[in-house]
């Protein structure tokens, strides 16, 4: 058995499948990755099912050395610069690790999480169905908390199958878009206006619980209280001072302020990676059109296995790199910063 | 049961969920309404349908968009939320002791006082209740029960505390609520109680369904002590009463 070891992770950093699911009626979140697209396209690259549990890397740096064995990883999700003793690694392509190399990841560069999928996946005791890490509710394995420095991840020898690169479709970055709802009524036709009309931005004081939006302020019609109900991964909640949260996968099963709008679930990983500041705008669509998007989606996620090729030439990989400017030397980037690790408060409110 | 129900209303939760609303107030007949159309989705499978969360006055019906939509979906669950609610065959009534007051409730006096009651009266009040779980929800084992006493409702406190102890028994507004881990609130805290609602590698890892009946009696600092190791050890504490 080989193991991934870490000696250094930035905060944010944890192991995410696709999600802990049937047990909302408990109150337990379902968590799982942010970005669901990145995560199968991490783990198709590593020859994994498409939600099986890799590591989510928050904004910062990380490190990751192959021990007991060669490791076979691959990087997708938010580039960032990555090498391996000074061979620059590409995102969206697989890689070994020989035993007693290091992988080494700088800053995301345009996101906010890249997702790092072991060949053969991370052993671990999977809790209603999910490795997925809910600290709060002490749930997640091997660690039932973010990653640190220390850490070690058991997994298999790799299969010695050729490294493979995957050809994604370039990114949407147009408007990130809603249905309206469920209690659009509580708010009037300006207040509804004023979300879809106005430049909003990921406030950095955000978690995997919620983004909070900084932009104008929304007015209820007849106050922020309702009977508290079901949310769902990118509700829009706007609780009493005005500022929208977008409910993220690791947030309260029920919540007790209004919701304006829902994001489409086809947009919720890009809105995921919005990094804090970038302004950002939404854009209403239908129920047909997000029932579409939906089901495009899942044909997308699908197919992905189609979309993968093999690396040929390294070399000329690294060339076409250097010329896109993204194979730099890459830096260790794994100062704490700014990103919050603590939750905020407006999306505890218990009722 | 009347012989007409009122339509739900279908509220449009993103592309992936409906709520099922009965009514826009707490209400116990919407709630049986909700825990009604809930067994229904859990006796009968439906397409598409992925999951089902209850609240006081709604049903969130989780789903597949690849494989049922909006319109479709709908028109099924308002189909089938306009049968008649069926009968309870079996409901669980558990008995859940609580040390109340002290350290253990630290709002016991004031609410007495904005209530105009000995701490003594508000106790006898509250183990006087006989509750429902009306929904669970928020984080693991949040159980909020419904049927609190009027002599018993007040508005929540203005400033919600950040962190409150596991096992909390508190009051806000019309509700009381068993809280299994510790977290933020805003509500009035009576007490604590041992029994824990969420715990990993027991059977069952969460305790209350909703549903359920409730009720509380009083126990003393030491007898919380000695059940809160014995619950700490697996053991469930709450006592499960004959129908």
């Amino acid at each position: 058995m080989s193991k991934l070891v870490i000696p250094a992770i930035g905060p944010a950093s944890s192991v995410q499948d696709g999600g802990r699911h049937g047990a909302q009626r408990y109150g337990l979140t379902p968590s799982g990755a942010m970005d669901r697209l990145a995560l199968a396209t991490a783990n198709t690259l590593a020859g994994n099912p498409p939600f099986a549990a890799a590591i989510e890397i928050g904004p910062f740096g990380a490190a990751f050395t192959a021990r007991e064995g060669a490791v076979r990883v691959a990087l997708a999700g938010a580039p960032r610069n990555a090498d391996i003793a000074g061979r620059a690694v590409a995102s969206d392509t697989s890689v070994t690790l020989a035993d007693g190399e290091t992988l080494t990841l700088g800053f995301a560069r345009g996101g906010c999480f890249s997702y790092l999928a072991i060949e053969g996946a991370i052993a671990g005791e999977p809790m209603f169905g999910s490795l997925s890490v809910n600290a709060r509710a002490g749930l997640g394995s091997p660690y039932p908390r973010p990653l640190q420095a220390g850490d070690e991840l058991q997994t298999r020898q790799p299969s010695g199958a050729t490294e493979r690169r995957i050809d994604l479709p370039s990114p949407d970055d147009g408007p990130i878009r809603v249905v309206m709802g469920p209690q659009d009524d509580e708010f009037d036709d300006a207040t509804k206006n004023l979300l879809l009309d106005s430049e909003w931005k990921v406030s950095a004081s955000s978690d995997r619980m919620g983004y909070r939006l900084e932009g104008p302020v929304a007015k209820h019609l007849y106050g922020h209280n309702i009977v508290s109900d079901g949310t769902v991964n990118g509700s829009i909640q706007v609780p009493g001072n005005g500022q929208p949260i977008v409910l993220m996968p690791d947030r309260g099963t029920t919540g007790g302020y209004p919701k304006i709008a829902t994001v489409i679930s086809a947009d919720l990983g890009r809105f995921a990676q919005l990094p804090p500041g970038r302004g950002f705008r939404f854009k209403a669509v239908s129920m047909a059109e997000a029932q579409a998007e939906a089901r495009k989606f899942a044909e997308m996620l699908r197919t992905l296995p189609d979309r993968i090729g093999a690396i040929e030439s390294f070399d000329l990989n690294i060339a076409a790199l250097q010329d896109a400017n993204v194979a730099g030397a890459a830096v260790s980037a794994v100062d704490a910063g700014t990103w919050q690790t603590a939750s905020p408060a407006d999306t505890l409110a218990p009722d | 049961m009347a012989a007409t129900l009122s339509p739900p209303r279908l509220l449009p939760s993103g592309d992936s969920a409906i709520t099922v609303e009965f009514s826009h107030d707490i209400d116990d007949a919407a709630n049986a309404r909700v825990l009604a159309l809930d067994r229904t989705l859990a006796s009968q499978s439906v397409t598409g349908v992925t999951e089902t969360v209850p609240t006081y006055r709604s049903l969130l019906v989780h789903y597949d968009p690849v494989l049922t939509d909006f319109d479709a979906l709908g028109e099924k669950l308002a189909a089938l939320a306009q049968l008649p609610v069926p009968p309870v065959t079996k409901t669980r009534r558990w008995r859940i002791p609580v040390v109340y007051g002290g350290e253990f409730g630290i709002d016991l006096e004031d609410v007495a006082k904005t209530l105009e009651a000995t701490p003594d009266d508000i106790v006898a009040r509250h183990v006087a209740g006989d509750y429902r779980v009306a929904m669970i929800g928020f984080t693991p084992g949040w159980s909020y029960l419904s049927g609190l006493s009027q002599s018993l409702q007040m508005p929540r406190r203005q400033n919600p505390r950040l962190l409150t102890p596991a096992g909390t028994i508190s009051i806000g507004g019309v509700q009381t609520g068993v809280q299994c881990l510790a977290g933020p609130s805003g509500w009035h805290l009576l007490g604590r109680t041992a029994v824990r609602t969420y715990q990993l590698r027991r059977d069952p890892i969460f305790l209350l369904e909703p549903g359920d009946c409730v009720t509380f009696s009083a126990v003393d600092a030491k007898t919380y002590a000695e059940q809160d190791r014995a619950a700490g050890a697996g053991e469930i504490v709450a006592e499960l009463m004959a129908a």
